[in-house]
């Protein structure tokens, strides 16, 4: 019994607690780390869901604890709805469901901060400061990935939106949350006095602030967007994990910062451009005058009859999807042709450029969806060095990732990117709908190079049509 | 500097270096599953809704509603995020 007294007197509680905190943390390590393998993701994932919910448990026992009936209400409704939505997405939606789960992580955050702010009367600045940090961080987490969300699902318009001055009004606004964050930290307000006014004002401008970040970035640089969202949303996390002084909340959120980080890096290397150009520049409203040459030589349309005897003859071919095979909706017509080349004797890959579609991975997931194996599934490296080689090239809905003038032309805004170099394959099949630009709104020289044919209409028709000759 | 301050910034710093040394090697393939899934764990932040809940305040209404908003929030977070995560990966396939 004395043992037992122990074990549960507060202090002892507390450490059992913090304790398990650990092995929850360690969970996470682990659960990320097998993320990084094809062959352990899902167990990884498991792992990291096992964390959470020891985490969430050891909480919840937490002797401090007392309102358990409205928390399992609150519990019980985000599981439900978050359930809900997790099953019921279509795979293609998945750019604005990864935008939307951010944005909940980082108003769950600033949440938190703002309660803290309300019922503690600290005047630490370790405890203060993190709880600025973790409203104005959370806050804009919250409204950007509302933005990101409209920009993704179409309903909102996806074109920059640019105007006189933005940069001095972010700015502006950087200084006045700077100014309401002293006010806060230091405790006698130099105008304010009361809490809850700066505390109000501070979550309004990280709102608008949220806002006005991502309005003037367009739809094709969205995988940065969301990879920087995400790092964002963990860094609230983090923050938060300051306020309460939690370590757990201080080692997931660091975690998730830094995968975030690493991810818009990647994002950024591939389209050979700096965060701050993506961020700022309002890419894709700007580059439309100008540099665009017009007309370029002559264009050579194909019909999918020819389109299949060239392909039937074929001993190796790539396709190369991009965001238009994610809105034709046309990844399973696309896997049933690949197999009816396979069986015909073909090599068929699958080259990915990793800013292809709306966020990162965004192809390989669409992919996997149609039951493409992922060894299937190779990077532009991979193809570059041998694709003088490669029969047929086939671009399904893709535009700047192929385009040679961002290795040929250095006027090109897109000059540098790294591109799959599909001009230079042996035949070269573009499916497109019209002869329109791409994101960039940048004209594409690969649509009149002499090996270039261009298979007009809708992905999906284009492709089912194909596959039906192979069928016949 | 209280000392509890430094010793969470000296876990934050390690976790930092932790995480850039964990992801820095992920495939391709992965950049969805993996986003979603740190996107998921981001949503630890749950255990700090859960201990701004407890009642025993002094501004009892107003925390009360924040905290159950943000239970409520970082729980669509969690278990979207797990969910979502884990039909993405039973998805991929070798051949």
């Amino acid at each position: 019994m004395e043992f037992l007294n122990t074990i549960f007197s507060p202090t002892a509680n507390e450490a059992v607690v913090n304790l398990i905190y650990i092995f929850s943390s360690a969970l996470f390590i682990i659960g990320l780390k097998m993320l990084g393998s094809p062959e352990t993701a899902a167990k990884g994932n498991l792992i990291s869901a096992l964390g959470m919910l020891v985490a969430v448990v050891v909480t919840l026992l937490d002797q401090s604890v007392t309102n358990f009936q409205w928390i399992f209400l609150a519990m019980f409704l985000g599981a439900f709805i978050g359930a809900i939505a997790a099953l019921k997405i279509e795979m293609t939606s998945m750019p604005e469901m990864v935008a939307i789960f951010n944005g909940f992580g980082g108003i769950a955050s600033l949440l938190v901060g703002s309660s803290e702010h309300i019922l503690s009367s600290t005047d630490s600045l370790g405890i203060l400061i993190p709880i600025f940090l973790t409203v104005v961080i959370g806050g804009l987490t919250f409204t950007g990935s509302i933005i990101a969300y409209g920009k993704l699902s179409g309903r909102m318009n996806g074109n920059p939106i640019l105007y006189k001055g933005q940069q001095w009004i972010n700015g502006l606004l950087v200084l006045l949350l700077l100014f309401f964050g002293f006010e806060m930290i230091v405790n006698q307000g130099l105008v304010f006095t009361l809490n809850w006014q700066v505390l109000t004002a501070i979550i309004c401008l990280s709102f608008l602030l949220g806002i006005l970040l991502v309005i003037p970035i367009g739809g094709g640089d969205m995988p940065v967007v969301i990879a920087l969202l995400n790092s964002y949303s963990g860094l609230a996390a983090c923050a938060a994990g300051f306020v309460i002084q939690n370590n757990v909340l201080i080692v997931a959120g660091a975690l998730v910062g830094a995968s975030g980080l690493i991810l818009t890096n990647i994002m950024c290397k591939a389209m050979n451009r700096s965060l701050a150009n993506v961020l700022f520049s309002g890419f894709g409203a700007i580059v439309a005058s100008g540099t665009s040459k017009g007309e370029q030589g002559e264009v050579r349309p194909i019909v999918t009859g020819d389109a299949y005897l060239i392909l039937e003859a074929a001993s190796s071919v790539a396709i190369v999807p991009g965001y238009g095979m994610a809105v034709a909706q046309a990844q399973h017509a696309v896997r049933e042709l690949g197999e009816l080349l396979e069986g015909n004797g073909t090599t068929v890959q699958y080259v990915i450029h990793p800013v292809a579609g709306r966020m990162p991975g965004h192809m390989n997931v669409l992919l996997a969806e149609a039951n493409v194996p992922y060894d299937q599934l190779i990077e532009p490296g991979d193809i570059n060095p041998i694709i003088e080689s490669v029969d047929v090239c086939i671009v399904i809905g893709a535009n700047d990732v192929v385009n040679p003038a961002a290795r040929e032309d250095n006027e090109s805004p897109i000059y540098g990117m790294p591109i799959i170099d599909v001009d230079k394959a042996i035949t070269t099949f573009v499916l497109k709908r019209s002869m329109a630009s791409g994101f960039a709104g940048i004209q594409n020289p690969l649509f009149f190079k002499t090996n270039t044919r261009m298979l007009f209409g809708d992905a999906k028709d284009s492709i089912t049509a194909l596959v039906s000759e192979f069928k016949s | 500097m209280e000392p509890t301050f430094i010793l969470l910034l000296f876990v934050l710093v390690l976790s930092i270096f932790l995480g850039f040394e964990l992801i820095s090697k992920v495939p391709s393939t992965l950049h969805t599953p993996l986003m979603s899934g740190a996107n998921a764990i981001s949503g630890i932040t749950i255990v700090g809704a859960i201990l701004t809940s407890r009642t025993e305040s002094v501004n009892v209404e107003i925390t009360f509603i924040l905290g159950m908003l943000a239970v409520f929030f970082a729980t669509v977070n969690v278990v979207g995020g797990y969910l979502v995560t884990n039909r993405m990966l039973s998805m991929f396939k070798k051949k």
